[in-house]
């Protein structure tokens, strides 16, 4: 049941690393969103999930296949170059939005004008 | 032997995505702000989006990338529409 492929040794014992940076990477943001007090510091942690560690388990998973199919297999570009670019384009509108929030309600806590 | 160490590393894996997704999750019951619930939302689909990569690896099956790639987005538009909400109140005006 823990099998997993049969890679060459090389391979497994790169993407094992690949994949355990990665996870650990993602869990490091998930920490930061659940401990940091502002929601405009928690903004920020789960970034580290979406690019560093996204990166990593792509990579990993774009060496298993083109090891196991003895070619270059590269359709994780797709959801790597996708994820990059979404990422920034959600955070900032989920951001405008709650500062608008806080300043229509004119909380405390809220970043400065410019 | 490669296969046993790939393994072990796989279910490592899977379980530190599993516990990030249950912050996740944590962060969205207690919010305390509706924006903070939708962040906890986006986390909580890039956490399962990667959870379906490795699933992949593990199976050595590419139907899981598409399920990936459907999850992402299917999680860009949710955010963004509940981003928008949150700004007018409405998402298409």
């Amino acid at each position: 049941m823990t099998d997993g492929p049969e890679l060459p040794l090389w391979a497994a014992l790169i993407t094992s690393a690949l994949l355990l940076a990665g996870a650990a990477f993602t869990l490091i943001g998930a920490i930061g969103l659940v401990r940091l007090k502002l929601f405009y510091d928690r903004v920020h942690a789960p970034t580290l999930g979406a690019t560093l560690g996204a990166t990593l388990i792509l990579i990993a998973s774009m060496l298993t296949f083109s090891v196991l199919q003895s070619r270059f297999v590269g359709h994780e570009i797709l959801l790597g170059a996708f994820m990059l670019l979404t990422t920034p384009v959600t955070f900032i509108l989920l951001v405008r939005a709650a500062l608008y929030r806080d300043r229509a309600e004119s909380n405390q806590n809220v970043p400065p004008m410019d | 032997m490669s296969g046993l160490i790939l393994g072990y590393a796989l279910l490592a894996a899977q379980l530190m995505l599993g516990l990030a997704m249950a912050l996740a999750v944590w962060r969205i019951v207690r919010g305390p702000r509706a924006q903070d619930r939708v962040l906890g939302l986006d986390t909580l689909y890039v956490n399962a989006l990667l959870m379906m990569v490795t699933f992949g690896i593990r199976t050595g099956s590419t139907l899981y990338f598409e399920a990936a790639l459907v999850i992402g987005l299917l999680g860009f538009a949710s955010t963004v529409a509940l981003a928008k909400f949150l700004m007018r109140g409405e998402v298409i005006e």
